[in-house]
């Protein structure tokens, strides 16, 4: 297998403030994050020769419409591209593919969803069958939790310092959704969601969007960020089942698709030892649960003992792994499409030295991680700086 | 003749007491209790329960035919009998028919099984019986109806012989409701009960107990259905039987069923019967049936079947009217309309009422629902299809406050569950309280009925605690 290692490079982020966006649709989001990455990067529209796009509801046809037509990219590709809360991650992904081929030269990748406009309490979930339904999202993030329990002695208050941890990040983020900090009793007394969760064990439900230019390092070289653009280390994706509550083999104390995704990453950046190579993670957690299990996952920490790393403080911005400066979903939000590229914006900002939010100090290697669906799909990309 | 092979009886788990009842609305209470279907419980899902009691230890592959008997079909076009044979888990080259209109159809079918297995057509039938009728809020029917299922298997072979049948028929005077009505209605009750009831249970009664030449004193007991004691007493008087010879009508703990009294009435009566003893049966409704059971050998009830006893030993009551108003959609709420699929459903119905899986051939991995490429060896189309068992354990569950995308205060228990000999499935749980939910904890599988996604009964499977032993 091939490698993408410093083949591609990020010289533009754009990215909308998350957050309950009534006023605003679809289309001024992209416009809005879109138009922010390209003066980032220093381009106009005319240079972006193709566009992936990244959007998970509605459940509609609108297909690369969802960014062609707001940006009025006409007479060239878009792409959109589904793939549970890794869909604006993945099309990074396949707008590298493009530029490290030699096809394009310049290109952009982003991400947007508008969850308000579709309503109900949590993200809808459909199995696709009248039947085998099962559970909200929540719920099936919950089974985790219950099972953590039952083999780790976690608790609901390991659960809370996660909740505290990115709320004291997310609320130094001018475009995270929720701006407040939050105590231990705060969390643990918000009412349950799916047990063993409760509301603020659960990320936010946002609207956003958030682009990035991307181009070959060559070209880069002679751009704006000619000093600092985000040299993409790794990029990795896999799929995991699509039904883990039915399969006897899955433990529910991690995550394959993660396990198997941040292998294949490691591998691809070279990284031997992540937890001390990498200075920072921005780490899915649609739930505290997930991200306590997709620490681990990483290779952050050792199996089992996620929640004492983040209790003891090693996963804070001033920690030895901080996880999720920016807030993570938890607090930034997830405006599910957009979600991928928030993360690549983030690392990208933190490497350059700019963070909006809370800067980690020595930034030079961040990676980015999703899972999406039950544990369906999971998506690493590794940033770092040229040297 | 036709025997009595096996038998079963279901409550549903739920009670509330009469009083509960009264206070809600301010009038009298009966004295008693009555069953109480759940919210996802109607006559086909009740019908499952009795008749898997019944086929407790028989292989249902070996049943030839399934009658139906209700006076509440969940569908007014469509055959409810084949979901029950299929949830059964039958055989499809076998006969399945629908009894309704009468309360007394329950023996309207049991006759007719009789006959097919006497003519030689079938080797056995399985008749179940269910109703979950309702009586308008407020009136004293509402506290007299209660809710249950009963089964009987008839076979040439078994340990309980029919014999005796008589019927009576022509334009009786009884309850009705009419398509467009919710509410059982009626005349007069008095005048039911004297013109309707009484004489015509009396009439066949007579009509096996002369032509039988048994004596009233020679029977164990009478299985005599009545809606209320003092109706039965008019009938046991008439016809010679004492008190003591009476089958209980579960007044006190079930409330009238309808049409499966007389099965749930006959499962009762066959726990207690003793080698040698006759039963008279009597059923009403719109003229009456009645029949002799006498018992070769003693019923000792099979490994795993509740029957009635053990059903009404286990109950949870309701604390008030509302829970039960809830239950039984009195109150006019939005609901949820989730999408579903008649197609997807029919195309999956060997897993989703007949709850089968697979096992790979390879590997030997038992999954659900059934794929075409395995998921731990990847091999294509080596899958066996197999039954899977009704009970497991459970482990991992959350408690899941969103419905739909609704926001509900009693959460819903998701649990994913080991099934005994291999499997794991994924199903909500239901009847049972969602805070004594724990992993390891043993449950089985009940069929009930899941949303009326697409206009249709989305009947599928949840689990329900076992009582600890």
């Amino acid at each position: 297998m091939g490698s993408m290692k410093d083949k591609t490079a990020i010289i533009g982020v754009g990215c909308t403030k998350f957050g309950e966006l009534w006023e605003k649709d679809a289309e001024d989001l992209v416009v809005d994050a879109a138009f922010e990455a390209m003066e980032d990067a220093g381009v106009t529209p005319d240079d972006i020769e193709a566009t992936w796009v990244g959007n998970l509801y509605d459940f509609t046809g609108l297909s690369g419409s969802v960014a062609a037509e707001p940006l009025k990219l006409f007479g060239k590709p878009t792409t959109r591209v589904e793939n549970f809360c890794a869909s604006g991650m993945d099309a990074f992904r396949n707008a590298c593919f493009a530029v490290a081929s030699g096809a394009y030269d310049v290109v952009l990748a982003c991400g947007v969803e508008k969850l308000m406009d579709v309503g109900g309490s949590g993200l809808p979930v459909d199995m696709g069958h009248p039947v085998l339904r099962g559970s909200s999202a929540p719920g099936l993030f919950a089974l985790a939790a219950t099972r953590s329990f039952h083999e780790h002695g976690w608790t609901r208050e390991d659960l809370a310092h996660v909740a505290v941890k990115n709320h004291k990040n997310g609320a130094l983020h001018p475009k995270a959704h929720f701006r407040q900090p939050i105590t231990l009793e705060t969390a643990l007394g918000a009412p349950m969601i799916a047990w063993p969760l409760g509301r603020f064990d659960a990320c936010g439900m946002s609207d956003g969007a958030a682009a990035l230019v991307i181009t070959r390092p060559e070209i880069a070289k002679k751009s704006k960020h000619k000093h600092d653009y985000a040299l993409t280390k790794a990029n990795a994706l896999t799929m995991h089942a699509f039904l883990p509550m039915y399969r006897a083999a899955y433990d529910w104390l991690g995550f394959p698709a993660t396990v198997a995704t941040a292998k294949l990453a490691y591998e691809e950046a070279g990284i031997k030892n992540p937890a001390a190579e990498l200075d920072f993670a921005e780490v899915h957690d649609c739930f505290t649960i997930t991200e306590l299990l997709n620490i681990q996952d990483l290779q952050l920490c050792e199996r089992g003992d996620a929640a004492k790393f983040v209790r003891d403080g090693h996963a804070d911005v001033d920690g030895k792994m901080p996880v999720n400066p920016s807030g993570g979903l938890k607090c930034f939000g997830h405006p599910v499409g957009a979600t991928g590229c928030r993360m690549l914006c983030e690392v990208t900002k933190q490497i350059q030295g700019r963070a909006e939010g809370a800067q980690v100090k020595n930034a030079r290697l961040g990676l980015a991680h999703n899972l999406g669906g039950p544990g369906s799909v999971s998506a690493v990309t590794i940033l770092g700086l040229p040297e | 003749m036709a025997k009595i092979a096996s038998f079963g009886a279901y409550v549903p788990l739920f009670r509330l007491s009469r009083q509960e009842m009264a206070n809600a609305w301010g009038v009298p209470a009966v004295p008693g209790e009555r069953a109480v279907a759940n919210a996802d419980e109607d006559s086909v899902t009740m019908a499952v329960a009795a008749g898997s009691d019944c086929l407790a230890g028989i292989d249902p592959s070996s049943i030839d035919g399934l009658y139906f008997a209700t006076t509440t079909a969940p569908y007014d076009e469509k055959q409810c009998a084949g979901i029950i044979a299929a949830a059964l888990d039958l055989r499809t080259d076998i006969n399945t028919a629908d009894f309704t209109g009468s309360l007394r159809a329950a023996t309207t079918a049991l006759r007719a099984a009789a006959d097919a297995v006497d003519s030689g057509s079938a080797g056995s039938i399985l008749v179940v019986a269910a109703d979950c009728r309702l009586g308008e809020p407020e009136s004293m029917s509402e506290q007299l109806l209660g809710d249950g299922a009963g089964a009987v298997l008839i076979s040439k072979e078994g340990p309980a012989t029919l014999r005796g049948f008589a019927s009576t028929a022509g334009e009786q005077l009884g309850a009705w409701r009419r398509s467009e009505d919710r509410y059982v209605r009626s005349f007069e009750a008095k005048a039911e009960t004297r013109y309707g009831y009484i004489q015509s249970a009396v009439q066949v009664g007579k009509t096996v107990l002369e032509k039988e030449s048994v004596a009233p004193s020679d029977l164990a007991k009478g299985v005599i259905t009545a809606g209320d004691p003092r109706s039965l007493g008019g009938v046991a008087r008439s016809l010679g039987l004492d008190r003591g010879q009476l089958q209980d009508i579960l007044f006190m703990s079930v409330g009238n069923p309808g049409v499966p009294l007389v099965l749930m009435m006959l499962a009762g009566a066959l726990e207690q019967a003793k080698a040698g003893d006759t039963l008279l049966v009597v059923n009403n409704g719109d003229g009456a049936d009645a029949f002799l059971v006498e018992l070769a050998e003693d019923f000792a009830p099979a490994a795993g079947r509740k029957g009635l006893a053990g059903h009404l030993s286990e109950k949870r009551n309701l604390p008030n009217y509302t829970a039960y108003a809830g239950f039984r959609k009195l109150m006019k709420r939005d609901e949820v309309d989730p999408r579903g699929s008649a197609l997807t459903y029919w195309r999956d119905s060997n897993i989703v009422l007949n709850f089968h899986g697979g096992r790979c051939i390879k590997c030997g991995t038992v999954m659900y629902p059934i794929p075409r490429v395995c998921g731990e060896c990847a091999t294509k189309d080596q899958i066996e299809e197999i039954k899977l068992a009704h009970t497991g354990s459970v482990y991992t569950f959350t408690l899941d406050h969103l419905d739909d995308g609704k926001y509900v205060n009693v959460p819903v228990p998701r649990l994913v569950l080991d099934l005994e000999g291999g499997g794991r499935v994924f199903l909500s749980m239901t009847d049972g309280d969602p805070q004594e939910v724990e992993i390891g904890m043993s449950v089985e599988l009940t069929f009930r009925r899941l949303h009326e996604a697409s206009s249709f009964h989305n009947y599928y499977w949840k689990c329900r605690p076992l009582p600890a032993c």
